[in-house]
């Protein structure tokens, strides 16, 4: 692959990963912010992700799928647009948030890495968000919620479904 | 936006710029920032060094290492470039406190940085965060780069002949990564496995070179050591335990937050002076003192100064400093579950008795609250637990082990009560699959 004429990257996001590999003492340093970047612009680390992200560091895409399989937020399928991400370690289980959890698996119909048929949520049980003072805790894609009660959470999942259709409509 | 509390019992040292918009370097520089690394930049090496020992600072990490001991094991002379690694994984469970420190205080970060730097011989610094806080990042990011922008960072730090480069990175996700090596190994873009040690990373760390690699909470705290003096900064803190820390008081208080107090601040105190007491009123059951992987202390033996030879003798560990209050309406066996499936969920499984181990535990643990388990359960979860402690090339078996054992050796009624094929009345979130 030309990387200069072929990228599956906005011109932007190539032109920081052209930066990234060139920052480090040694170019696969830039191999783990690079899968979390494109899964952030792509949706997921696709084979086609892989395959180029392997080219810019210069190691195979065995090597690339060894490293980024450690990693739990690296992902291999599409997630919803919003990923939803509900911490129940024991700061948060101890203020309620299995009950968080419950509600938001009946507000969006889905279960445990489960997305919504509209694509516009996913749902993930996960280990603590670094929140505990501040609990129960969620994370939206990178956006924190703190001190959550089950009565915040279909107008949290509301307020980001309009924000979907929002961009929907202006797109 | 994470809530700032606040108490009159507090000394506000590492949290004093917290919600004063330090975050902007003119205002950072305002309040008297940047000084510290002024006068070290005069004072040398060697110097720098001394005044860290003379501190009393041990590393906020978890281990409690002597933070000037760490620098001066850095050899003087090395082939190798040398490198100063800021540990911003905060991945234990019950811990927050970096997370309000890269949100306040990034300067104060760097300022830490480049003063490890000085004090080493590095002239690059990296300040890794984990992938979850990417807000954080950003604002690390635009700290960094306003640092340069100013002349301090880059060739030529503040006019001297001296240069030093942060590079800021993002995990992905593994709590294992906050283990040194680890990170190292995340940091070279691998999986993050730990490496067998000796050598150690003062010797041979990142690509090889001698590296100093400290917690974000230390390196946060170098700063407010040569501004106030060590000496200072000594006498605030208990014998052989300089400073203050930031407490994490989580779970069931009153009033959660990270507090900073002296260290050696009595438990009992801060969980119900400071955090108000046990919520609703109720009776306290159990504390985990310093994050997730430190074995909990039954009420009677809460009367105790928090630091970390105090807490040691208690048969438990400072760690992070996250205090976790559990009170008397909560299962035991579900939290010890919900604490092993963590470590069960994070285990990077290089080493088979942490990788087994965790499993099994979770397994059993899984089984035995659902009421499917036997009696000898009870002391296969201890034989298990015990014999992954010290069996690994990381902490991480530990980190799993001690909580567990801790929670069967001091609630043993309460796993008993579990027997008889009877769920436990507190009994909610069961997964059955891997039974």
């Amino acid at each position: 692959m030309n990387l200069e004429t072929m990228t599956l990257f906005s011109p932007q996001l190539a032109a920081r990963f052209d930066a990234l590999v060139l920052k480090y003492p040694v170019k696969r340093s830039a191999l783990i912010p690079m899968l979390l970047y494109a899964q952030d612009e792509i949706g997921y680390l696709s084979d086609a992700v892989i395959a180029e992200v392997a080219e810019r560091i210069g190691i195979t895409e065995l090597e690339v799928r060894n490293v980024a399989t450690y990693y739990s937020m690296l992902r291999f399928k599409p997630a919803g647009k919003y990923n939803v991400q509900v911490c129940t370690n024991i700061s948060c289980m101890l203020r309620g948030a299995y009950d968080i959890y419950e509600k938001f698996q009946e507000e969006l119909g889905i279960e445990h890495k489960g997305v919504t048929a509209d694509g516009v949520f996913s749902l993930e049980e996960v280990e603590c968000i670094g929140a505990c003072c501040w609990a129960p805790a969620i994370q939206v894609n990178y956006e924190f919620h703190d001190e959550l009660t089950p009565e915040q959470v279909a107008g949290i999942v509301a307020g980001y479904r309009g924000k979907a259709e929002g961009k929907a409509a202006n797109a | 936006m994470p809530r700032l509390v606040s108490h009159p019992d507090e000394v506000k040292v590492v949290s004093k710029r917290f919600g004063l918009g330090a975050a902007q370097i003119e205002r950072y520089v305002e309040l008297g920032g940047y000084e510290s690394v002024k006068m070290c930049l005069e004072k040398g090496p060697d110097w720098i060094v001394e005044e860290m020992k003379a501190s009393g600072l041990r590393g906020r990490g978890g281990a409690g290492f002597p933070t000037g001991m760490k620098w001066s094991f850095v050899p003087k002379q090395s082939a190798k470039p040398k490198y100063v690694l800021v540990n911003g994984d905060e991945s234990e469970p019950g811990t927050c406190k970096d997370h309000l420190i890269f949100l306040h205080d990034p300067h104060a970060v760097i300022e830490g940085t480049i003063i490890a730097g000085l004090a080493i011989g590095a002239k690059l610094g990296f300040i890794y965060l984990r992938g979850e806080y990417r807000y954080l990042l950003q604002i690390m990011e635009k700290a960094v780069a306003d640092a340069y922008a100013k002349g301090y960072l880059g060739k030529n730090i503040f006019g001297t002949e001296s240069e030093f480069n942060i590079i800021t990175q993002t995990g992905a996700g593994a709590y294992e990564v906050g283990e040194e090596s680890a990170l190292m190994e995340s940091l070279e873009g691998k999986r993050g496995v730990p490496r067998i040690k000796p050598p150690f990373p003062a010797v041979v760390g990142l690509y090889g070179g001698p590296t100093v690699i400290n917690n974000a909470e230390t390196i946060a705290t170098v700063p407010h050591i040569f501004e106030m003096g060590a000496a200072a900064f000594a006498a605030v803190g208990s014998a052989r335990n300089g400073g203050t820390r930031l407490f994490g008081l989580s779970g069931h208080v009153e009033r959660p937050g990270v507090y900073e107090l002296p260290m050696g601040y009595n438990l009992k105190k801060m969980i119900y002076e400071v955090g108000g007491g046990v919520r609703g009123g109720r009776g306290l059951k159990a504390v985990v003192p310093g994050g997730s992987s430190t074995p909990c202390l039954l009420p009677d033996e809460i009367d105790i100064g928090m630091d970390f030879d105090h807490v040691g003798k208690a048969g438990s560990m400072l760690g992070s400093g996250g205090v976790v209050v559990i009170d008397d309406t909560t299962c035991i066996v579900e939290f010890a579950l919900r604490t092993i499936s963590f470590y069960q969920h994070e285990s990077c499984g290089w080493c088979i008795p942490c990788r087994e181990g965790t499993d099994w535990l979770k397994k059993s643990l899984t089984r035995f609250h659902a009421g499917f388990g036997e009696a000898k359960d009870i002391d296969n979860i201890q034989y298990l637990a015990e014999n992954m402690m010290g069996r690994t090339f990381c902490p991480l078996g530990d980190a799993a082990a001690m909580p567990t054992l801790g929670f069967v050796k001091k609630f043993r009624k309460e796993f008993e009560d579990h027997l008889n094929g009877k769920p436990c009345a507190f009994a909610k979130h069961v997964d059955l699959a891997v039974v």
